[in-house]
C-alpha cells in the first residue's frame, strides 16, 4: 500500500503542484538548458529561492566536482556518461507519455497485475497522459484518498507530527522554514567533495525529504513519502537529510514497489543520517527503479551516497535495503559510529537478473568505544546479472573493544551469472573483535524438484527459497513492507529458471 | 488406478527402465523391491516428473490422466505424491509456511478453497498428533538440520496434510531405527482405504512387515521379473535377489 500510495502522492505532486511551491522568484522558464555550469547551478538556486549561503555551498560543491573523476573501481560496466548532454532543472511534466495503457510495455503491465495494482494506478505509474490529474474511484485504499481528496485527513497527519515537535517536509521547505537546522547538517555527513556523484548532487540537487525530530520523541508513525504532504516527487538528485535529536526515535521507508519508469537514466542521490546521544533511526529503502529490458536495453544508473553518523553514546542506526531494480546499482550505505556504545547495522538484499548489475554493500567506522556493528548482505544472481558485495569495517586505535559481525551469501541460479565478495577489514584496535563469513551456493535442481512435487509452480517454488535465503534481512523491515517486498522479490526472478 | 505399459526410460544416453508394465488398482498397496541399480529411484522419478529423465517408450496414466504429459505440480494436484529417499533442505524457509504453501498450491488445483493460517494450524496439529511428532517441527526450517529420521517423519506429516490418492514411497525405510520406521508405517495404514493406493518401493523386506501390501512385484535391470503376494517379498528375504534371477 505505501508503495502505490508515495507513487501516486509523486504523480500527484508532479501534475498538480509544479506551480504550487517555491517558486518565489520572476523566472518563468520550466527548464533550464541542457548541459551544466555555473550558471545552471545559479539558475536551479533561482528557481528554488535559495538564501545566498545555500548558493555559495552549491557552487563550491560544482567546483569540486569539475576537478573530479567518476569513480571506476566498482565491478561495474557502462559506457561514459556525457554530463553536458543532460538537462539539470526541467519542470517534472513529461511531454510524450503514453496515451493509454494500450501503449504501454505488456510486460511492465503484467508485472503491475502480479502486484495486484489497480488500473489507474497502473496508467499513473506507467506514466499515461492525464492519468493522474483526476482522482480514481472505486477500489482505491483510503489512505489514497486522503491523499487526493482529503485535506484534513492529510492535515490530521501533519498536525500529530506538528504537535510532537517533528519536523517533515521537503529539502527546499526545510531550506525556508528552519534555514538553520539545514545549514548546521547538510553536508555534514556527506560534504560536498565526497565523492564525484555526491558533488553532483549537492551542486545541482532540486528536492528530497528533511526529518528533525526532538529531543526524546519517539516518531508515532512509519515516516514515508506516503505521508509526505506538500512533497515534490523524488528527483533525479534527491536529497534526503534526517535528524534524531538526543533519545529520539524515527523509522523512514524510502521507495516503492512497483516499478516506475523514469526518463533520467542517471539518479545519484544523496542521504545524510544524523543520530545524537541514544537516538535511533531506522531506513528501510525498497528500490526498484527500471532495470532495463531482457537484452540489457535502458534502465536506471542508481548511483547513490547514503550514510549515517552515530554521533551521540549509545546511538544507533540500521540500514535497510531490499534492491531488485536499476540497470546498475552503486549504492553504500554506512555508518560512522562516533559516540560511545553506538551500534551500526546494515541488511541488504541485491537481486541482478538478466543484465543487471549491482556493486553494493556498506562502510563501518568504528571510531568510539564499544561501537558494534553487524552486516548481513545476501546477494541473488540470476540471468547474465552480476552482482558484488563490498564492505568495508574500519576500526580506528580508539575503538576499544569494537565489534563486528559480518555475512555475505551468495546465491546463484543458472550458470551466466556471477557473485563476488570483497571485504575489506582494517583494524588498528588490538581490543576489537572483527568476524567474517561468506558462502555461496546455487538453487538446486532437486530443490526445486522437491517443490514442485508438493504441487508449487516454479516459480512460487524459486519465491519461497529465495525468500527463505532472504529471511534474516526481510524480517527487518516494517511489516507492510516486507510483504510487497517477498512479492517483489519473485517477480524479480520471474523467467530466471527453466 | 496406476497403469503403467512398456514404459521405457534413459538417463543420460543410458537406458535404465527396459519396458515396465504395472497396474496398481485403486485403494491398494503394491510394494516393488529390487536390488541397487535396478531402476527403483527412476520409476519413482519418472512417474514423478523430474527433469532429467527421458521417457523412451510406453506410457503411464493415472486415473485415466496421461501422467507424462503432465509437469511435476500437475501431477501433485492430480493426487500423485512421492515421499523422497532423500528429503530436500530448504534453508530459511518455515516448515508451516512450507506445508500450507504446498497444501494450497493443491488445494488450488483441485479447486478448493485454500486455508488461512489458523486453518492450517490446527490441521496440522491434528495430523501432527496422530503421527506423534513435536510441534517444533512446524517451526523449524524445511528438513533443515533434520535427524534422518525426522526427515522421514517430516515426509509422512505431509503426505497426511496433502492427502494424496496416490503415494510413491521411495526407499522410505533407509536408514530409519525400528520406532521411525513404525511412525512411518503408521503413517501410511491411516490412509488404507478404498480411494487410497500406494507404490512401496524397498530394497528390504523389512517395512513390509509394518506396511503389508496387497501385491509384491520384484524389479531387475529395468523390468518386472516376478510377481505375487506379500509371501513373496519373505521369499526373497531367504533366498536372495539371486533366485529370482535364476528362475
Amino acid at each position: 500500500m505505501p508503495a502505490v500510495t508515495e507513487t501516486i502522492d509523486a504523480v500527484q505532486s508532479v501534475t498538480h503542484s509544479t506551480y504550487k511551491y517555491g517558486f518565489e522568484t520572476d523566472i518563468d522558464m520550466d527548464f533550464a538548458p541542457k548541459g551544466l555550469n555555473e550558471d545552471i547551478v545559479r539558475f536551479i538556486s533561482a528557481k528554488k529561492g535559495e538564501p545566498e549561503w545555500l548558493l555559495e555551498w552549491r557552487l563550491k560543491a560544482f567546483a569540486l566536482w569539475k576537478t573530479m573523476q567518476e569513480p571506476r573501481w566498482a565491478a561495474v560496466k557502462f559506457p561514459p556518461i556525457d554530463y553536458q548532454d543532460a538537462y539539470y532543472y526541467a519542470a517534472p511534466k513529461k511531454k510524450d507519455g503514453p496515451k493509454s495503457l494500450d501503449e504501454v510495455d505488456p510486460e511492465l503491465l503484467r508485472t503491475y497485475e502480479k502486484l495486484g495494482i489497480p488500473l489507474k494506478e497502473q496508467a499513473i505509474l506507467a506514466g499515461v497522459e492525464g492519468a493522474g490529474e483526476s482522482p480514481a474511484e472505486g477500489r482505491m485504499p483510503v489512505a489514497v484518498d486522503a491523499v487526493f481528496d482529503s485535506v484534513s485527513v492529510a492535515t490530521t497527519f501533519k498536525d500529530r507530527l506538528e504537535k510532537e515537535g517533528i519536523i517533515f517536509c521537503s529539502i527546499s521547505e526545510a531550506v525556508r522554514n528552519h534555514p538553520e537546522l539545514v545549514r548546521q547538517y547538510l553536508g555534514s555527513v556527506v560534504p560536498q567533495g565526497d565523492n564525484f556523484y555526491a558533488a553532483l548532487n549537492s551542486a545541482v540537487f532540486t528536492d528530497g525529504s528533511f526529518v528533525y525530530i526532538p529531543k526524546g520523541v519517539r516518531c508515532p508513525m512509519e515516516l514515508s513519502t506516503y505521508f509526505r504532504i506538500n512533497a515534490k516527487s523524488t528527483g533525479q538528485f534527491e536529497r534526503t537529510l534526517i535528524i534524531a535529536d538526543a533519545g529520539a526515535h524515527v523509522s523512514y521507508l524510502e521507495g516503492c514497489t512497483a516499478p516506475m519508469r523514469d526518463e533520467n537514466q542517471l539518479h545519484a542521490a544523496v542521504v545524510e543520517l544524523i543520530a545524537l546521544d541514544d537516538a535511533t533511526i531506522k531506513y528501510s529503502t525498497v528500490q526498484n527503479w527500471y532495470p532495463g529490458d531482457e537484452n540489457g536495453k535502458g534502465g536506471i544508473y542508481n548511483f547513490v551516497t547514503k550514510r549515517g553518523a552515530c554521533r551521540g553514546a549509545r546511538s544507533k542506526i540500521s540500514w535497510t535495503q531490499v534492491e531488485t531494480g536499476s540497470a546498475i546499482t552503486w549504492k553504500y550505505p554506512s555508518c560512522i559510529l562516533q559516540g560511545d556504545d553506538s551500534v551500526g547495522e546494515f541488511y541488504s538484499v541485491a537481486i541482478t537478473n538478466n543484465w543487471q548489475q549491482a556493486d553494493t554493500g556498506t562502510k563501518m567506522f568504528h571510531i568510539g568505544k564499544n561501537t558494534r556493528s553487524t552486516i548481513i548482505s545476501k546477494g541473488i544472481s540470476a540471468g547474465q546479472g552480476q552482482n558484488t558485495y563490498r564492505g568495508l569495517v574500519k576500526i580506528s586505535p580508539k575503538a576499544t573493544n569494537a565489534r563486528n559481525f559480518t555475512q555475505c551469501d551468495s546465491l546463484l541460479i543458472g550458470d551466466k551469472c556471477g557473485a563476488h565478495t570483497v571485504p575489506y577489514i582494517e583494524n588498528r584496535c588490538m581490543t576489537a573483535k572483527v568476524e567474517h563469513e561468506a558462502t555461496t551456493s546455487r538453487i538446486a535442481e532437486d530443490q526445486l524438484f522437491y517443490c514442485r512435487q508438493r504441487g508449487l509452480s516454479e516459480e512460487d517454488a524459486v519465491g519461497l527459497i529465495v525468500n527463505g535465503f532472504c529471511r534474516e534481512v526481510l524480517k527487518e523491515l516494517p511489516m507492510e513492507f516486507a510483504v510487497e517486498a517477498q512479492k517483489l522479490l519473485q517477480i524479480s526472478l520471474e523467467g530466471s529458471v527453466g | 488406478m496406476l497403469k503403467i505399459e512398456g514404459l521405457t526410460a534413459e538417463v543420460e544416453g543410458k537406458e535404465i527402465l527396459k519396458g515396465i508394465d504395472l497396474e496398481v488398482p485403486t485403494g491398494e498397496i503394491h510394494a516393488i523391491m529390487g536390488p541397487n541399480g535396478s531402476g527403483k529411484s527412476t520409476l519413482s522419478y519418472v512417474l514423478s516428473g523430474r527433469e532429467g529423465y527421458e521417457i523412451t517408450g510406453g506410457s503411464a496414466t493415472f486415473n485415466g490422466q496421461d501422467l507424462l504429459a503432465m509437469e511435476p505440480e500437475e501431477r501433485a494436484a492430480a493426487g500423485l505424491f512421492l515421499a523422497f529417499q532423500y528429503p530436500v533442505e530448504l534453508p530459511g524457509v518455515g516448515n508451516a509456511n512450507f506445508l500450507r504453501t504446498a497444501l494450497n498450491a493443491i488445494r488450488r488445483g483441485k479447486g478448493e478453497s485454500e486455508l488461512d493460517a489458523m486453518q492450517f494450524l490446527k490441521l496440522a496439529r491434528e495430523r501432527m498428533k496422530a503421527l506423534s511428532m513435536p510441534e517444533d517441527m512446524l517451526k523449524r526450517g524445511v528438513n533443515v538440520g533434520f535427524s534422518g529420521g525426522e526427515k522421514k517423519r517430516n515426509e509422512v506429516l505431509q503426505m497426511a496434510l496433502l492427502n494424496p490418492s496416490l503415494a510413491i514411497l521411495d526407499e522410505t525405510d533407509s536408514g530409519l531405527d525400528i520406532d521411525a520406521l513404525k511412525i512411518v508405517a503408521e503413517g501410511v495404514n491411516a490412509m488404507r482405504g478404498p480411494n487410497f493406493s500406494s507404490l512401496v518401493i524397498t530394497h528390504y523386506q523389512r517395512l513390509l512387515d509394518y506396511i503389508v501390501p496387497d501385491r509384491v512385484h520384484v524389479l531387475m535391470n529395468g523390468r518386472i521379473v516376478q510377481s505375487g503376494g506379500p509371501e513373496l517379498a519373505k521369499q526373497l528375504e531367504a533366498s536372495g535377489y539371486n533366485s529370482v534371477q535364476a528362475a
